[in-house]
């Protein structure tokens, strides 16, 4: 069963045409990865599903309800979060009100309650940081809480932030290449993890990436955007022997079985 | 040609010496050195406008020289020369000044700063003078550097708290006196003016002393909540008894530093949490002390009501414009949202000076006979008894303003202010969110304003100026964006200050817009920077809290 | 597509656009009543008309500093006021000198040549020592940083200026070649409002000219384009911003000489108001852009001068001139609220993720 059906999405800027007509459709629980050569579109795609963009044309259907052109703040409450390509941490904050900021659509409290301290805002605080406490730890970073997110390391900061869009309990997770800048044995941790998350949480995940291993190892299915057009679609198996993929990344030419290899899946 | 390196950094220091030269000679230019010349920080032998224009050059000098690694005989030569350099500006302006009127220019340039700058002699001995006296400052730098940095910490303190005493005699003497025993002792260091010689050798020797003093080590801050409460208890007593402290001259001052701390605490949530640079601030601030005025004044008004009853109107007429000011801002951000605050600042303060709207709010008149609130049968009218009306006043809004900091609602004026295309995506609803700050930080100032109002029994329009928001903008950076402590910091220096330093008043906002500048380059957090709370680990495992401090370096 | 841009708008929006539509109807109803009450000849109206216009060139000229440095640093420099007024403030003590000793009067185009040559210089220097103290150690610190360092600039310039030059306020000469009237086409102009209004046009070809056909006028271009590419083009950056401070305050400088033709007093507060005006001007036009500098510049000059009359006038408000400042500030806050990019400014798109 899809939990998000992408129509015909359009996105122009000036004269630039961003997206063109891209149709997509996500599994529920799946592991979905969307790959393309850079400025195909990719980010430009997150950000027309999580609202920051409002398309020039198409829909995006998730869970049956449309919420193309929705502000960001609605998109959350809908079920979708996400992480970004350059870290968006609220660098001054603590790693665990970073998380904090994420429960804001489950928490309730407004400004009275954060005068008075009533027993029920207590109680919802106190239960918010519990929960915090458990994604702290469910990410590796139990313990580190208290720290400053600009002085954490870089590997950190990439964990905290998904931990941050999992606070608000989402039902489809979008990771803008979660693995950037990380060496092969922390991308394998990352692959793990990421696996583990869809496991035990149930959520669905798309990821953008870049590091090939990463992409053909975790992912059951793959979108290849080239130029804002979708060129292909199907399992890594299908994408590796993709003739129009190899030349979007290798150039014309390059289609003759210089697939990039797959790492056996861990 | 290939420079020695030596000649090289010689250069360098003779440059800095130069700029801190020229940097004194702009202190003696604006006034500052004259003025400040009646104060001596040692009586008849330093007063403080002398320490103004020779320790640009000293501390360019040590500045410069620290960077030097080189040996012990080319530093001494280095700082001797760096003292001819650093003097040649001011003789410069000496010896133009001899021959030119420059006064029709330079208002300052006057004899009385040439006697000054001569240290009391005629032209070629007092540029001689000039000369050895710079040479001799930067000669002690020199020396300085030769000792171990501990040494150094040292002796650099207890010259800085020399020249503090010095400067806050008054203050010092004022309060001490009222108290017996201690008045003796005290008096003992001070002289009529400044300290006396001997007490300044033997103050410098008690802060040498202790800044030797074997150090414990810096402990973990004691844990136990018990610990926390006395500090607070006693700092709560001594608030309580300030006036009685300090006497009836310090109470006016504290009330202004008072009105001060509300506003900046307002201040602090919508630029300290929320990251909304508003400069018509002052705004919210007439409009409590205005909305006051035309409540109960019977100049206005058949009825007039007290101010208590005054009051409710006030605070929510507040909220009400700090709701108004802000849904047209919604979507700007840093400068722009600045400027156009400005601008409805402005706005503000022409409509309320204008003829048109004078038969409602005054024109530039003003308000008269503003109601003075009554406890029972009690006016609080006096200074001291207004002290406590902002004390309490103080307490409330303290208490929501760190009851917010840690709240749901703090945490999204954060977010916004750290990222706010992120936060909106966390479900941020930015638009109440921001109104929120917007008239929280209106309530406070507002309430500053009817306070202000009732305690002058009159509102002018003149005192709602631009200058205002800058004041308080400026002490919630020295104290710190967003720090509850800090507003308190910023406060009493750079309210207080111009007030206990009378020659101080007239440079007040050239030493603001240093400040500005000097503390965004150098110490952006403030002075009592924002601390984020231990939240994961309990409280009883609080770690030392200068860790904190030491990771936003 | 409407819907999905109407999802965008929300209450708030709403609300904004409903205040705006009442300020604008109360603007066009008020001409209308002043213009049927016929209070003010033709004549008047020419006047305002040219006092506008003289108005405008010198808030032109010193847009030019704000959208200069904006185009490039993305900042607004506050501290610009200031760089006018210690331009314009110096000059009047070089042009009261040249008073004394004579020239001012035997030899009046050196003489204005020199005040000019004195306020540029002096305003470019101090523009110069701005960027390079306090804004160019600034540069990656987060947004509100360099705004906190420009609002504290601009108080320390003022009152250095103030301990330097006093307080109190120093009469600019009066040029005799410059007094009295002239009628061009039946329009009185008064020899002053001519002189600023050829010198703003002059001076804004002539920067035109630099900004477009120069080498250093591209190189600035590029910068505001895009700093890091401009960078490996091998265009020294921190030459061309300090260049570009210095062009924006020579400017500025000049602009002092202009008004001070047109009001004769200086003084250290000079600087506030009409640094605001002249930042409102860059704004109206279109911020980072010349013509719309220029274009702003007299429009504002012209809503100043004619707006009390026509509008507030005729909507029964007295002693209108009062809110003349008024007038530009709510200009000012209008443009930054619903068109932030200006009459001649490009849409600004945002890449937010």
């Amino acid at each position: 069963m899809a939990i998000l059906v992408i129509k015909d999405l359009t996105k122009r800027f000036g004269g630039l045409q961003a997206l063109s007509k891209i149709n997509l459709e996500i599994e529920k629980g799946s592991i979905h990865s969307i790959i393309g050569p850079n400025g195909a579109g990719k980010t430009t795609l997150f950000n027309c599903i999580t609202g920051f963009y409002v398309p020039d044309e198409g829909d995006i259907i998730f869970d049956g309800r449309n919420i193309a052109g929705l502000p960001t703040d609605q998109i959350v409450r809908c079920g979708i979060a996400r992480t970004y390509q350059n870290i968006r941490l609220f660098k001054n904050m603590t790693a665990i009100e970073n998380i904090l900021v994420g429960m804001h659509p489950h928490l309730r409290s407004g400004i009275i309650g954060g005068i008075l301290r009533d027993p029920r805002t207590r109680k919802e605080e106190q239960e918010a940081l519990q929960e915090a406490r458990r994604l702290l730890q469910l990410v590796n970073l139990q313990g580190r809480g208290d720290t400053l997110a600009k002085n954490l390391p870089y590997g950190e900061q990439r964990r905290l932030e998904i931990a941050r869009a999992l606070a608000s309990r989402p039902k489809l997770l979008l990771l803008d290449e979660p693995t950037a800048g990380m060496n092969p044995k922390e991308t394998l941790e990352m692959m793990n993890f990421i696996r583990n998350l869809r496991n035990t949480l149930g959520i669905t995940i798309v990821l953008i990436e870049h590091q090939m291993r990463m992409v053909m190892g975790i992912s059951e299915r793959i979108t290849v955007l080239d130029f804002g057009e979708k060129i292909a679609e199907g399992t890594p198996k299908e994408i590796q022997s993709n003739p129009r993929v190899i030349e979007a990344y290798l150039g014309r030419g390059a289609a003759s079985g210089l697939g990039v290899q797959a790492q056996p899946a861990a | 040609m290939v420079c020695p390196p030596f000649l090289l950094s010689l250069r360098k220091i003779w440059r800095s010496a130069l700029i801190g030269g020229g940097v004194a000679l702009l202190l003696a230019l604006v006034g500052m050195v004259e003025t400040f010349h009646s104060r001596s920080v040692i009586n008849n032998v330093v007063s403080v406008g002398q320490v103004l224009f020779l320790f640009p050059v000293w501390y360019a000098t040590y500045v410069s020289l620290r960077q030097m690694s080189e040996e012990r005989k080319k530093v001494m030569i280095a700082s001797f020369t760096a003292g001819i350099a650093g003097s040649l500006p001011l003789v410069l302006l000496l010896l133009i000044g001899a021959g030119i009127n420059l006064r029709a220019m330079f208002v300052n340039a006057s004899p009385a700063l040439y006697k000054i700058l001569t240290f009391g002699q005629n032209l070629w001995p007092g540029v001689l003078v000039l000369i050895v006296v710079n040479v001799l400052v930067t000669l002690t730098a020199g020396l300085l550097l030769q000792l171990s940095s501990r040494w150094q910490r040292a002796l650099i303190q207890g010259f800085l708290w020399l020249f503090i005493a010095g400067l806050m005699r008054d203050l010092i003497l004022t309060v001490t006196n009222r108290w017996g025993p201690l008045a003796g002792v005290v008096q003992f260091f001070f002289a009529a003016n400044g300290l006396t010689p001997l007490g300044a050798v033997l103050l410098l020797a008690i802060v040498i002393g202790l800044a030797f003093w074997p150090r414990r080590q810096a402990e973990s801050q004691p844990a136990n909540s018990r610990a926390r409460w006395i500090v607070l208890g006693s700092i709560a007593l001594i608030l309580l008894f300030l006036p009685q402290i300090l006497g009836p001259f310090f109470s006016e001052i504290l009330d202004n530093v008072m009105m001060y701390i509300l506003m900046g605490l307002g201040l602090n949530i919508v630029v300290g949490y929320a990251g909304l640079l508003d400069l018509g601030y002052v705004a919210f601030f007439a409009i409590g002390a205005y909305t006051m005025g035309i409540l109960t004044s019977p100049e206005l008004n058949a009825h007039p009501l007290t101010y208590w009853q005054a009051l409710p109107f006030a605070m929510v007429i507040a909220m009400i414009s700090g709701v108004i000011l802000g849904l047209p801002v919604l979507k700007l951000r840093g400068d722009y949202l600045a400027i156009v605050t400005l601008g409805f600042g402005e706005i503000v303060r022409l409509l309320v000076l204008s003829d048109w709207l004078r038969p409602w709010l005054g024109g530039t008149q003003g308000i008269q006979l503003i109601a003075q609130p009554k406890i029972g049968n009690l006016t609080l009218q006096s200074q001291v008894q207004l002290y406590y009306l902002f004390l309490a006043w103080v307490v409330v809004v303290v208490f929501i303003a760190w009851r917010l900091k840690d709240s749901r609602l703090g945490r999204s004026w954060m977010a916004l202010r750290e990222d706010e295309d992120v936060a909106r995506a966390m479900g941020i609803n930015h638009v109440t969110t921001k109104l929120l700050a917007f008239a929280t930080g209106a309530l406070f100032s507002g309430i500053s304003g009817t306070i202000f109002a009732a305690k002058l029994t009159s509102v002018y329009p003149h005192s709602m100026n631009f200058l205002v928001s800058i004041n308080v903008l400026a002490l919630l950076i020295l104290g710190g964006m967003g720090s509850i402590p800090g507003v308190f910091v910023g406060a009493l220096v750079l309210i207080g200050a111009p007030e206990l330093l009378r020659e101080f008043a007239e440079y007040r906002y050239l030493v603001y817009g240093a400040l500005l500048v000097a503390m965004m380059l150098y110490r952006p957090e403030g002075l009592w920077p924002e601390e984020r709370r231990k939240l994961e680990l309990h409280e009883e495992e609080f770690v030392e809290s200068t860790s904190v401090a030491a990771e936003t370096e | 597509m409407l819907r999905t841009r109407l999802r965008g708008v929300t209450f708030t929006d709403i609300v904004v656009w409903l205040i705006g539509l009442i300020i604008f109807v109360g603007m066009i109803w008020g001409s209308i009543a002043t213009i049927r009450l016929g209070k003010y000849s033709a004549s008047t109206w020419t006047d305002l008309i040219v006092t506008g216009l003289a108005l405008g060139g010198v808030y032109a000229l010193i847009a030019l500093g704000y959208t200069l440095v904006y185009g490039i640093l993305r900042m607004i420099n506050f501290a610009h006021s200031e760089v006018f007024m210690s331009g314009a403030f110096t000059a009047t003590f070089a042009a009261t000198g040249l008073m004394n000793i004579g020239w001012w009067d035997r030899m009046p185009i050196l003489s204005l040549l020199i005040v000019l040559a004195v306020a540029a210089l002096v305003s470019a220097t101090v523009a110069f020592l701005v960027e390079r103290i306090a804004y160019r150690p600034l540069r990656n610190a987060p947004r509100l940083v360099p705004l906190i360092t420009a609002i504290g600039a601009s108080f320390f310039l003022q009152y250095t200026f103030r301990g330097l030059y006093g307080s109190g306020l120093k009469g600019y000469p009066e040029m005799a070649i410059f007094k009295g009237e002239v009628v061009f086409f039946g329009i009185r102009f008064f020899k002053t409002q001519l002189v600023v209004i050829i010198g703003a046009i002059l001076m804004m070809l002539i920067l035109y000219s630099i900004v477009q056909y120069t080498k250093i006028g591209k190189a600035m271009r590029a910068v505001s384009e895009d700093k890091d590419t401009a960078a490996l083009m091998g265009i020294d950056v921190d030459r061309t911003i300090s260049t570009t401070f210095v062009l924006g305050g020579a400017s500025a400088g000049i602009a002092g000489i202009l008004y001070l033709i047109l009001f004769p007093v200086a003084h250290f507060f000079m600087g506030f108001i009409p640094g605001l005006k002249a930042f409102t001007s860059a704004v109206l036009g279109g911020i980072g852009n010349v013509p719309g500098a220029f274009l702003g510049g007299i429009i504002l000059g012209l809503l100043e001068s004619v707006g009390p009359s026509l509008f507030l006038d005729g909507l029964g408000i007295p002693a209108a001139y009062q809110l003349k400042d008024a007038i530009a500030f709510t200009v000012l806050v209008f443009i930054l609220i619903f068109r932030p990019s200006g009459i001649l400014g490009e849409r600004l798109t945002e890449t937010k993720a």
